[in-house]
């Protein structure tokens, strides 16, 4: 069986809904019924197969090919199976997942991971603002599952986040950590202003030691065991994460505006 | 039965169903983790007056802890799900949580699921904090060494507890020597414990005594120093016996350990003082579980150390 592929074939003018394409949506459908399933552009509804050209048969693994950043809601509350994007993704990606796996060869646009539950996103670029982050409204932003991300992220990375794991190899922007309920953000680069801000709990991982304001407070040189538990957990994911194996950090907690009890670990 | 001049009875160990789990404690090295282990299997020897029946199964690499730290399993036994929880979580909070650089992680899966740190955590005070990792909540508790790490839970399974054999000898020396000897062969078991010091017993006992209000009491027909006075199971020339009591998580676990265990003290021989090995068993009528002496030296699959 083959990976079942949709190829881009028109240059959206608009974004383009594609949360019914996820392996569980599409388990057991024929090409024909795919081809009718209607796409939200906008105010019109679009058929799959006047956006996409449609090969291939195994639904448990879907493959997106010629992706542009008109593409929102790629893998949304997707539960199992496999999404290959090549090319750039919209807002959105993994949005409520649940399960299973996207791998993203190309950039991502907002909100990527937005409300996630489980499962792994591998985007094999760089990612817009409000990675893993509550969407308005939502009380809570990603809530389980792994994201990694191997270019740099935007803004308020993890805002509001619950639960899970994001690892940036890259940099990330200003606001990283905002408002962060629990979960581990680990970010390699750099990062940018207020990191933290209105943190509650949770842990970030850093290399190096970043601008904090005046909440944040520094509780010394410590080597946590914890972080051998993690990096061992780490040891499958492919990602730079995996081969880091110190666990003397420089500990900063808070934000004490906030209940502080978050926590800032820069690697020694 | 003879194996290299020790008869060994047509009898059998009398066993009986336990609930038990497995406990991996990691520390900064391997002394440490073996402080935290003697501390948390300290004065388990028999559920009759421990509550619990612990041992040390076995050391654990680097490679093959949680957190990459050398460790050290234990193994708890209890006749029931209640006492087990409640002792795991007593003993962890004073040996584990108290030992420096000491950890502990689930050392068993299992669908019965009982707290490790769950309830330790408050011991934080707030400041205490929870890692998923892999589909598993570690807690991290604030102590002034750094932190102590725990999983949350730990594996429950059914198992058995009360395989055991007796050693008889024509010296106390001979008899401990044999006792010893046994000990270092079965410990390279896996998924059993042998409760007792050293993992030896020379106090067994038989149900009910003359006093009120006791419900074991010794065992004086083995009792060497009774021979003329009670009706006695041992043959003139035995001036001590030890027994060996094990604790397995399943029964092909404890067959293997008697066998191993019978083996070595038959490898030391008649000319070494040992003379018979026996069982306790109180005719079948208590346990579930009967281990046969002869069944199981004869068993073939059962092939570590020779008869």
């Amino acid at each position: 069986m083959n990976a079942l592929t949709f190829t881009l074939k028109i240059k959206p003018q608009q974004r383009i809904d594609c949360s019914p394409l996820t392996p569980d949506n599409l388990a057991g459908k024929s090409i024909a019924n795919i081809a009718a399933i209607e796409l939200q552009s906008g105010k019109k509804k679009l058929h799959v197969d006047a956006v996409f050209s449609i090969s291939g048969d195994d639904a448990s693994h879907i493959v997106i090919k010629k992706s542009r950043s008109k593409l929102d809601y790629i893998g949304c509350g997707m539960e199992t199976g496999r999404i290959s994007v090549h090319g750039d993704a919209g807002s959105y990606l993994g949005f409520q997942m649940a399960g299973g796996e996207i791998i993203l060869h190309g950039n991502a646009d907002a909100f990527a991971a937005s409300g996630m539950a489980g499962g792994i996103i591998h985007i094999h670029g760089n990612v817009g603002d409000f990675l893993a982050a509550a969407i308005a409204g939502d009380r809570k932003g990603m809530q389980g599952g792994t994201v990694i991300v191997t270019g740099n992220a935007g803004d308020r990375v993890g805002d509001q986040m619950r639960r899970g794991i994001l690892l940036i190899e890259g940099n990330a922007g200003s606001y990283c950590a905002s408002r962060m309920l629990a979960g581990t953000i680990g970010v390699l680069g750099t990062v940018g202003d207020y990191i933290g801000y209105g943190m509650r709990h949770g842990t970030l991982l850093l290399t190096k030691t970043p601008a904090l304001h005046a909440t944040m407070q520094d509780c010394g040189l410590h080597t946590l065991p914890f972080l051998g538990l993690m990096f061992k957990s780490f040891g499958n994911l492919p990602s730079k994460f995996a081969k880091i194996s110190k666990t003397r950090v420089q500990r900063y907690a808070g934000d004490l505006a906030n209940d502080g009890k978050g926590e800032i670990l820069v690697l020694k | 039965m003879i194996l290299n001049g020790v008869q060994i009875d047509d009898t059998f160990a009398e066993a009986f169903n336990m609930r038990g789990t497995r406990v991996i404690i990691t520390a900064q090295n391997l002394k440490w983790a073996r402080h935290a282990a003697n501390a948390i299997t300290g004065f388990a020897t028999s559920v009759i007056g421990c509550g619990v029946e612990a041992g040390i199964e076995r050391e654990l690499s680097k490679k093959e802890t949680p957190d990459g730290r050398p460790g050290i399993t234990i193994i708890m036994f209890a006749m029931g799900s209640a006492v087990l929880m409640k002792q795991l979580e007593t003993r962890v909070g004073q040996c584990i949580l108290t030992c420096p650089t000491a950890a502990a992680f689930s050392g068993i899966e299992g669908n019965d699921r009982i707290n490790l740190g769950k309830n330790l955590r408050f011991f934080g005070d707030g400041f205490q904090t929870s890692k998923l990792f892999g589909g598993k909540r570690y807690w991290r508790i604030p102590v002034m060494d750094g932190e102590f790490i725990c999983e949350e839970t730990t594996g429950m399974v059914r198992a058995i507890g009360g395989g055991n054999f007796l050693i008889q000898a024509t010296s106390q020396p001979q008899a401990l020597t044999a006792a010893e000897a046994a000990i270092e062969a079965m410990r390279k078991i896996p998924n059993v414990i042998m409760p007792f010091p050293g993992g030896v017993v020379r106090s067994g006992s038989k149900v009910g005594s003359r006093y009120k209000g006791l419900f074991a009491s010794t065992n004086d027909a083995f009792c060497p120093t009774l021979k003329g006075i009670t009706k006695t199971e041992l043959t003139p020339e035995i001036e001590s016996v030890m027994e060996i009591v094990i604790d397995g998580l399943t029964e092909a676990d404890i067959r293997k350990a008697t066998r191993v265990g019978i083996a070595a003290v038959c490898k030391l021989g008649a000319k070494k003082g040992v003379k018979r090995i026996s069982a306790g068993n109180y005719g079948g009528k208590l346990g579930q579980f009967q281990f046969h002496l002869h069944d199981i030296m004869k068993d073939k699959k059962l092939s570590d150390g020779k008869p």
